[in-house]
């Protein structure tokens, strides 16, 4: 078969990627609630086929014919229904930037189900985890491989949900419940945007397709040059406004300030959800969808929007890198470093660079990943302990568990040759070429994030095991509610096969990915650009502040590791009240309670005063009106005429009413029983007559 | 794909019946709730498939299709509403014990 041609029967069966979980999802809704391995197994196993088919299509996508000036995109839209003569369509793609999506979800994806089986070994409600776990799985990898907004739209609103679900697994516990709510009603608001914009390119396109390989019907992102001639709101052109306002739901999505509140709440779920949440999929889908609808944004020279969007990830990754550095509990500080990590991702978008932006997001799902599940690791090997006080020297007693962590933190710090620092001086070097401020904020943040992960380590594997010294048996979280463990406030001990394994795989890619960088960004079809020029600066200043970050996480809280719990924060006696400040997270929670949450309130209270005064107000009047009017009537005919002729016949009507109000037993099905047997027997009637 | 006219009215017939036994037979006010939504699709598959083999040109049959369909989600939206107003005060999902409207 001709090269071209094999791709487009690929691209006919890019549905199968989605399929599998999808369908892996459907049986274990119907499945009994004790068949855990029946559902672990089909979970993996589904997952597994969904990455070879993504393998299949990635090889296919890379073996292209010789030199990679063209991008290799085949696509297969379909009428999914019409009416009149409008019709809805959808569609799958096949490109490069869909498929290195779609092997990174599937691949990491596979793994952190492997460790799933381990961390919610005791759980008793296993069966519907792993369904929300492969439904959320399936509409992730729907989102990667679907060539048309609508249905992008749709898988975006499944990941949400599934998230909502995911994240109030354990529903029972108050934080969660909260949790899973503030999730959905955050991106909620950023979806709105996104929606907006979707409504805006049908209307100025009146196509939802992206792609359609068709001069007569060309796919929206093949008319973006027509678009950037057209007006659009606040004087941008069209596709600048689209652009905008599709930006908004990745800004939702991806947890970008102000709508970032949602993620680090979202550590109420599972590890393996973090683990999926904020490595491969949920916070991926919005970098990854400003990825897809790049053209759009670079369709108008010299807009504001890209700037926007570069403003807002490097204001992003500062902002969450220093809240991190004063967070106790081991996952919210991989969840504040998840969300500074997203802003570098989204500044690389901003600075022009979509490879740098989608090799971040790639080699970050890996080591990410890996931290997440390392951490859950922990959690598991000392009892469901999160806090960071309480732990310590667990070197010892989780020596795969360590070494795994270490190549995560290393990677995620930026030192070579780990990935971490391949894809993040990609995105400082294309950030130095655009703005030398927004540079030097996320260098700063660059060396925030090796300070705060040094500190981690040497909290959780450093010194000695401060946990069981008070009994702590329940900490503030209630987390071990949910778990009857049995062997509570022992000694930490290393964890099973099944969790320690994925992570053991997940820091190979760790340590290797970073050197693709280079062909991914030929794999993307992006003309290399590169200028040399300042990256003798860019990649100096990156490695000093490593060095320096590592440095000082040292000095603070190495040369002298904790003794008790109870101890004081070494940097929380040297910073004071503004450690304060970053723990309770710049008081960004406390402060949209007195703004938008008080105000919403306040709106609801008033109109409920204009409602309780005016309307029923209005409507006291009229009643009181109609009943002076009766009473006048009562008194001239009521008593004298009709009440004394009345009165023999209505004592026989009561009668019957009573008789009659035996058939009145309240039940509705016999009601609704009698009704069908009526329109039964005149069903009967009107065919025999 | 010739399927002929009668096939699909055998099935939304079969539908419908299954829903109605639902509808009459069960305790559970959820389930019922799911026989009545069963009920509605039959009817909807019926107006689909006359529109579809007898007035393929107009689409109006079509949109009133489009128009049930939300209405029978408004109405599950609500049948679940009151279910859950009910739990709350009976601390009951079965229908045979909501009879304070007797006469």
């Amino acid at each position: 078969m001709e090269h071209g041609e094999y791709l487009q029967h690929l691209a006919r069966q890019q549905w199968l990627i989605p399929f599998f979980p999808l369908m892996a999802a459907a049986i274990q809704s119907l499945m009994k609630r004790p068949s855990r391995k029946a559902s672990g197994a089909l979970t993996i196993i589904a997952m597994g086929l969904s990455c070879i088919f993504a393998l299949r299509a990635f090889f296919a996508t890379i073996g292209g014919g010789g030199q990679h000036h063209e991008i290799e995109r085949a696509i297969f839209n379909f009428t999914w229904f019409k009416f009149g003569t409008t019709s809805l369509g959808l569609g799958f793609i096949l490109d490069p930037l869909a498929e290195g999506m779609a092997v990174m979800v599937a691949f990491v994806g596979f793994w952190i189900f492997v460790n799933a089986t381990g961390y919610m070994a005791d759980d008793e409600n296993f069966t519907r985890f792993f369904c929300f776990l492969s439904l959320f799985a399936a509409s992730m990898l729907g989102l990667v491989v679907s060539n048309n907004l609508l249905l992008l739209y749709m898988c975006w609103e499944l990941v949400g949900l599934c998230s909502y679900l995911l994240i109030g697994f354990w529903y029972f516990k108050p934080a969660a419940a909260a949790a899973m709510k503030k999730a959905f009603i955050t991106t909620r608001i950023g979806d709105v945007g996104f929606l907006l914009g979707i409504v805006m390119l049908y209307w100025k396109t009146g196509t939802l397709n992206l792609y359609t390989h068709d001069t007569l019907h060309p796919g929206a992102l093949e008319q973006v040059s027509a678009l950037a001639l057209r007006n659009g709101w606040w004087g941008l052109s069209a596709a600048s406004t689209i652009a905008f306002l599709l930006f908004i739901g990745a800004m939702g999505k991806s947890a970008q300030f102000p709508l970032h509140v949602w993620l680090p709440d979202a550590m109420e779920g599972p590890t393996p959800v973090s683990a999926l949440i904020h490595a491969a999929t949920m916070v991926a889908a919005g970098v990854f969808m400003v990825g897809r609808m790049y053209p759009l944004f670079t369709a108008e020279a010299g807009s504001w929007v890209l700037d926007f969007v570069m403003w807002v990830g490097c204001i992003t990754a500062v902002f969450s890198a220093t809240i991190a550095v004063a967070q106790f509990d081991i996952k919210r500080v991989l969840a504040y470093s998840t969300c500074s990590q997203l802003g570098f991702m989204v500044m690389a978008l901003g600075a022009g660079s979509v490879v740098a932006g989608q090799f971040h997001l790639l080699t970050h799902a890996f080591f990410k990943a890996l931290l997440f599940l390392g951490s859950g690791c922990v959690i598991i090997g000392t009892h469901h302990e999160q806090d960071m006080r309480k732990m310590g020297g667990l070197r010892k007693y989780m020596p795969i568990t360590f070494w795994c962590y270490l190549i995560g933190m290393l990677a995620l710090c930026g030192v070579p040759p780990f990935a971490g620092f391949f894809s993040k001086d990609e995105i400082l070097l294309s950030t130095f070429h655009r703005n030398k401020y927004a540079w030097g904020l996320a260098t700063f943040a660059a060396f925030l994030t090796a300070f705060y992960m040094t500190r981690q380590m040497f909290m959780v594997f450093a010194g000695k095991w401060r946990g069981g010294e008070n009994d702590h048996g329940h900490d503030k979280h209630g987390k071990h509610d949910d778990h009857e463990h049995g062997h509570h406030g022992g000694e930490p001990h290393e964890v099973t096969w099944n969790m320690w394994l994925p992570i053991a795989v997940l820091s190979l890619f760790a340590i290797g990915l970073g050197f693709f960088g280079h062909k991914y960004g030929e794999y993307l079809g992006v003309e290399g650009a590169e200028s040399v020029e300042g990256k003798a600066v860019v990649m100096g200043a990156s490695l000093a502040v490593v060095a320096l970050g590592l440095l000082l996480g040292w000095a603070v809280y190495g040369r002298k590791t904790m003794e008790h719990a109870t101890d004081e924060d070494p940097l929380s006696a040297a910073l004071g009240s503004l450690f304060t400040f970053l723990n309770r997270k710049w008081y960004i929670d406390e402060l949209y309670d007195v703004t938008i949450i008080r105000f919403t309130a306040t709106c609801g209270m008033f109109f409920r005063l204009v409602d309780k005064s005016v309307v029923d107000g209005i409507l006291h009047a009229i009643a009181w009106t109609a009943w002076g009017i009766s009473q006048v009537f009562r008194w001239i005919g009521d008593e004298f005429f009709i009440n004394g002729g009345f009165d023999a016949g209505c004592e026989s009507v009561r009668w019957e009413g009573e008789e009659f109000s035996k058939l009145e037993n309240g039940r509705i099905q016999n009601y609704f029983r009698v009704l069908s047997l009526g329109a039964a027997i005149l069903l009967l009637i009107y065919f025999f007559t | 794909m010739n399927i002929p006219l009668g096939d699909y009215l055998m099935l939304s017939a079969f539908l419908f019946a299954i829903g109605l036994c639902g509808a009459l037979s069960r305790k559970n006010a959820i389930i019922v709730l799911i026989g009545i939504e069963i009920m509605f699709n039959a009817a909807i598959l019926n107006l689909i498939v006359f529109w579809h083999y007898k007035y393929f040109a107009v689409p109006t049959a079509y949109m009133f299709a489009i128009f049930a369909i939300s209405i029978a989600a408004a109405e599950s939206a609500v049948g679940l509403a009151l279910v859950i107003a009910i739990y709350r005060q009976y601390k009951s999902v079965d229908v045979d014990e909501f009879t304070s409207l007797k006469g």
